[in-house]
């Protein structure tokens, strides 16, 4: 039997995305161990994340409610979870491997003596034996690692677990914990903070993407694809190649180190399709490349394939699709 | 100035995957020498540490890395980037390390010599991206740490990053010393090498640490997870390639399959 423990954050309104697939994931992994689920939330509104924790599964929902916690510190926030998983005597802290999680889990595991596994996107429970399974070498392989210790912290890959609704007939005790996190533990200061300008749908949210990389040979053809994306109602993504040549901002980057798509429709013009980049479209529905070499390996992962010149294709192809959606 | 950067040896990310393999004996990707290279975010990290000591008087940059003979590819790279010193830890036990120990290893030797004001380290190495060693060598050391930092600037007892946060960035000002986990930003890019620094890079000194010279916990070498079985993922989709050569001709055709998917 697991003792599990889920972070369970808190961005804007509700629970963060990262933090409902970590309590997805702890929910699973405790009914296929006979274990139970507990979760912890940090912050002045913690009581809120509590209730929408226990929706998602947790039994018994930690908070602390200082409102020293109420924006993000790493100190503050290593110390208070540190506190928490030492008291709930949970032997897996479960958190989400996103930029805060980054932050936490080698910290954490260190602190307490843990194992610490991270990008973990399924597990196996065999013969009472516990393993976890991850993505490897640029999403080329998968790796299943046992651990070596008593306890562990384990970070979930993020957009890997199918999101389901909450239950919010589910019941639960919500308990604040004794624990007081004090001003002297913060060392960084809060210089600035400067909000990206936000593209006009969130690329994690679109349903529709239409990807350029180094194919496409300059800013301009980008101006191509955007026109195509505002016809179909989606948005403009890239590969880092495209990135990083500074045709489009890096924000609109699709891979291992950009953005994690889930679109309905994920148009590839011009992008070989390396490892690095598929692993943000693992779970595109319909994969669309438009490429001239019969070779790249995106047309591995593509339901549809068409092997050409873009220039030659993407405007015909908007023309056509403008007769009868307009 | 002390800032030390940690770079790793890894398998070049960009194999395409028809010739990956993995070797199920060792559970190790069979590979040649010639298909070992820098960690790229620990590159960023390496160019960042260089323009920071450029810019710091009196500011000295190592570069640190924990490998076998072979991974001193990645400090004479440093040396060419004109780090002022290498260093390698190695011992015939680390074969199987994970991420934690990695770490420990590396806090220690930082301590053994001389501490550093700076730790830099790439944020997650392109092999198996744990993402672990920068957050565990700070709290090894008793550092703050700040990860996906893009630029630093130094200020007298502290210094300023520029880091990525969820919906865009902020500037966090960290007492030192400090360890900071480095993503690409255009302020990194890696330089290319000049010709005379790659020459006299070969020259230079790499200073070998083993662990009899090093004050280590024998419970914290040893790996927190193993590795029982890796495999080869099989994503290959059958893919409908229309037929065709004429671009007008394959947008027609396209145009008909994408309106059939009912998704406009
Ligand atoms: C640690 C690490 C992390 C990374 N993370 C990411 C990531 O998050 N996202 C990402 O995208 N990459 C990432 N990469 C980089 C990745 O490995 C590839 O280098 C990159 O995805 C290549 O981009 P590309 O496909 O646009 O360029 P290329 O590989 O150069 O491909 C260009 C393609 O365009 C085709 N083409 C050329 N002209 C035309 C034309 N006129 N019409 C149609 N097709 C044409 C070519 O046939 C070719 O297939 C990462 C790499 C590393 C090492
Ligand atoms: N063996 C090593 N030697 C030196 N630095 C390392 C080593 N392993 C990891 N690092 C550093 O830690 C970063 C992140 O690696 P990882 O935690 O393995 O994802 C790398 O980019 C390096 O800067």
């Amino acid at each position: 039997m697991s003792r599990i423990l889920v972070f369970a954050n808190q961005q804007g309104d509700g629970l963060s995305s990262g933090a409902k697939e970590a309590l997805l994931f702890g929910s699973r992994l405790a009914s296929s161990t006979g274990g139970e689920v507990r979760s912890v939330t940090l912050g002045p509104f913690a009581e809120v994340g509590a209730r929408e924790a226990i929706a998602y599964g947790a039994s018994i929902a930690y908070t602390i409610s200082n409102p020293l916690l109420a924006d993000y510190d790493v100190e503050l926030f290593v110390n208070s979870i540190h506190s928490v998983f030492q008291q709930s005597g949970a032997d897996i802290l479960i958190l989400s491997f996103d930029k805060m999680g980054k932050d936490l889990a080698g910290r954490l595991a260190t602190r307490t003596g843990a194992s610490a596994i991270t990008e973990v996107i399924d597990f196996n429970f065999n013969d009472d034996k516990l393993s976890w399974i991850r993505p490897i070498y640029g999403d080329k392989a998968f790796g299943e690692y046992s651990t070596t210790r008593q306890k562990v912290v384990v970070g979930i890959r993020q957009r890997s677990q199918n999101e389901e609704g909450p239950d919010a007939t589910r019941k639960g005790e919500i308990i604040e914990v004794d624990y007081t996190p004090t001003k002297d533990m913060i060392v960084t200061k809060l210089v600035v903070k400067i909000q990206a300008a936000l593209a006009d749908i969130r690329l994690e949210d679109a349903r529709i993407i239409v990807s350029g990389g180094r194919g496409i040979e300059g800013p301009e053809g980008f101006n191509e694809l955007q026109v195509l994306a505002n016809l179909l109602g989606g948005t403009v993504g890239a590969s880092r190649a495209a990135c990083d040549a500074g045709w489009v901002p890096s924000n609109l980057q699709v891979g291992q180190t950009g953005a994690v798509v889930a679109p309905d429709l994920y148009i590839a013009v011009g992008i070989s399709g390396a490892s690095q980049h598929l692993a943000g479209i693992t779970n595109a529905k319909t994969v669309v490349a438009i490429n001239t070499d019969p070779e790249a390996p995106i047309f591995k992962r593509a339901n549809i394939g068409v092997v050409a010149d873009y220039i030659k294709v993407i405007q015909p192809l908007t023309e056509k699709l403008k007769k009868v959606l307009v | 100035m002390h800032i030390v950067v940690c770079l790793k040896q890894v398998i070049d990310p960009e194999i395409t995957p028809k010739y990956f393999k993995i070797d199920p004996e060792t559970n190790r990707p069979e590979i040649s020498d010639t298909d070992l290279v820098l960690d790229s975010f620990a590159e960023n990290a390496l160019e960042l540490a260089i323009q920071l000591r450029d810019k710091t008087p009196g500011a000295t940059v190592t570069a640190l890395c924990l490998g076998d003979e072979e991974s001193e590819d990645v400090l004479r790279r440093a040396l060419a980037f004109t780090a002022n010193a290498a260093v390698r830890v190695w011992d015939e036990d680390w074969g199987n390390l994970d991420g934690q120990a990695v770490g420990h290893i590396l806090a220690q030797t930082i301590a053994s010599i001389g501490g550093a004001q700076i730790v830099l380290t790439g944020y997650q190495a392109s092999d198996i991206e744990e993402g672990l060693v920068g957050p565990v060598m700070a709290e090894e050391l008793g550092f703050p740490c700040m990860t996906h930092v893009s630029d630093l600037d130094v200020e007298e007892k502290s210094v300023k990053a520029t880091i990525e946060v969820e919906g865009g960035y902020a500037v966090v000002s960290v007492p030192s010393p400090a360890v900071f986990t480095i993503i690409s930003s255009e302020t990194n890019v890696p330089r290319l090498p000049k010709v005379k620094d790659i020459r006299l890079a070969r020259s230079k000194p790499i200073v070998l640490l083993e662990s009899e010279d090093l004050t280590l916990d024998h419970e914290r070498c040893q790996a927190g997870v193993k590795l029982e079985r890796a495999y080869v993922m099989n994503r290959e989709v059958a893919c409908e390639i229309l037929p065709g050569n004429d671009g007008n001709d394959l947008a027609g055709k396209l145009a008909d399959r994408l309106l059939e998917l009912k998704i406009f």
